[in-house]
């Protein structure tokens, strides 16, 4: 099977991204990244996904997939070995859930920290938030070893890119984050080769948020 | 809807104890009955009859909740209903679902399932056999999937808006997004039947239940979606033609009414 049949459209620093490269090279698929530009968007992008107009987006035989997670789960239907999902219909109903859960709370709390609290009063309330997601987070892992248990899992891979974007929540949240269990966590995401491969270093990308908070408007 | 006990003195005994009961005139009440449990079973033989088979935390309003009881209905699932009051939330709702606190639940043996659309991909991966909800193709489920996610992120968030907004700008500008969603949602239908083609699916049970809402929408929003979406228009009468849909969704000018009721409350008029 040519390089060129699994096309990523893709953006360095997005987490969304980095979802699909891990879950691709965790399936051990060839692919080909595209760099996107995201202030002067291509043709293909727009064409590839006209409603969101965002990437990720992979091309499978030049067939469109967008959405991370949607793009995850078909990797893991079409690829099947070794398996992002649990093999019963509960748990991975939880791994669905938590993996949601990192999108619509996590994810959003994240961004507050350094891309919309303008004021004291709402960086404090984004704080707040942020960090009683990342305590929910921890109570569900436990004393595991990943989300999914005993293995690398779909919600592992939902939440490990963020990592990569931890030095700029310190920095623009104004607090350190101290979670022994988390942390223990994380390095065992980055000694994986498909995770190490695919986040880029935090100080690269602290740099990239430095730059566009300034065209946003902030820290002038 | 009844009981139908399998075999075994414990189960004929449930059956013997179990009553078909209506939770009463003041709260409406959806088509499917609800079974009650005796409080004279023994406490250990009530634990486990509360712990084995279906159950379903919900609202009779919600178009989420209504998402869960038409894929049940298409498996042909017996379930237990709980209808919650969400100014006073029971404690099985806030154990089972604690992080959002929020109906519908599907509890299967005692485990809790949250989120709708999560919920109707277990429930059809639980019970294959009947009519399935999602594709075998894994490209047309990610589509299914996409655009299943696309009226969560869509439909219901600007829907309220054209019921909550007092009026001006802002309700105009809702009203403009709202038929851009719509039309991009019959684009997406085109000359199918259903959206998944021949098989009513994924994408249809998470929008059916909103097209109750459609006539609140006009009415508050001032604009007619028979005009702006007749292909919409039509696929909502061929899904109330299933015996799931048409048992679950309650008449536009109900849904009105409570949302008559919903203004008042958060002091629209």
């Amino acid at each position: 099977m040519s390089k060129s049949n699994v096309v990523l459209l893709d953006h360095w620093v997005s987490p969304y991204a980095m979802r699909v490269r891990i879950a691709l090279w965790e399936k051990g698929v060839d692919f080909e990244s595209k760099q996107q530009d995201l202030s002067n968007k291509s043709e293909l992008l727009l064409r590839s996904n006209p409603i969101y107009k965002k990437a990720p987006v992979l091309l499978h035989d030049d067939k469109p997939l967008c959405e991370s997670l949607i793009i995850v789960g078909y990797i893991d239907e079409v690829w099947p070995s070794p398996p992002l999902l649990p093999s019963s219909s509960y748990e991975r109903a939880t791994a669905r859930f938590w993996a949601d859960f990192i999108d619509k709370k996590f994810a959003e709390a994240a961004t507050k920290l350094w891309r919309s609290a303008r004021s004291t009063e709402e960086l404090e309330a984004a704080k707040k938030e942020f960090f009683e997601t990342l305590k929910q987070l921890e109570e569900f892992l436990g004393e595991k070893d990943y989300f999914g248990g005993e293995n690398f899992g779909l919600v592992d891979l939902a939440l490990i890119p963020f990592w990569s974007w931890f030095s700029a929540y310190e920095k623009f949240g104004g607090f350190k984050i101290e979670s022994p269990k988390l942390y223990a966590w994380m390095q065992r995401c980055m000694e994986r080769e498909s995770v190490a491969k695919a986040l880029p270093a935090q100080e690269k990308v602290l740099e990239f948020v430095c730059t566009l908070r300034k065209i946003l408007g902030f820290d002038q | 809807m009844t009981f139908k006990p399998k075999n075994g003195t414990l189960q004929k005994q449930l059956a013997a104890t179990f009553s078909l009961i209506n939770t009463g005139a003041s709260r409406p009440f959806h088509q499917t009955a609800c079974v009650h449990i005796s409080p004279k079973l023994k406490p250990e033989k009530r634990r486990m009859a509360e712990e084995k088979g279906v159950k379903l935390l919900d609202l009779w309003s919600s178009p989420f909740g209504q998402r869960c009881r038409i894929a049940l209905a298409e498996k042909e699932v017996e379930y237990e209903y709980n209808e919650e009051n969400l100014s006073d939330k029971s404690e099985l709702l806030l154990k089972s679902n604690p992080i959002y606190k929020k109906i519908p639940v599907l509890i299967h043996d005692g485990k809790p399932v949250c989120e709708s659309l999560i919920i109707v991909q277990y429930i059809d991966e639980v019970w294959p056999s009947k009519t399935p909800i999602l594709p075998s193709d894994p490209y047309a489920r990610a589509q299914a999937r996409f655009w299943a996610d696309y009226v969560d992120k869509k439909v219901y968030e600007c829907g309220t808006r054209l019921w909550k907004l007092k009026g001006g700008e802002a309700l105009q500008e809702a009203k403009e997004e709202f038929i851009l969603i719509l039309k991009t949602l019959e684009a997406e239908l085109g000359d199918k039947k259903y959206f998944g083609g021949e098989t009513f699916g994924l994408v249809d049970i998470a929008l059916v239940p909103f097209t109750s809402w459609f006539y609140s929408y006009e009415t508050y929003a001032g604009f007619s979606i028979e005009q702006e979406c007749s292909k919409l228009v039509s696929w909502a009468k061929r899904c109330k033609e299933r015996a799931s849909v048409a048992k679950t969704l309650y008449e536009p000018k109900k849904i009105h009414e409570f949302v008559g009721h919903l203004r008042k409350k958060y002091g629209v008029e």
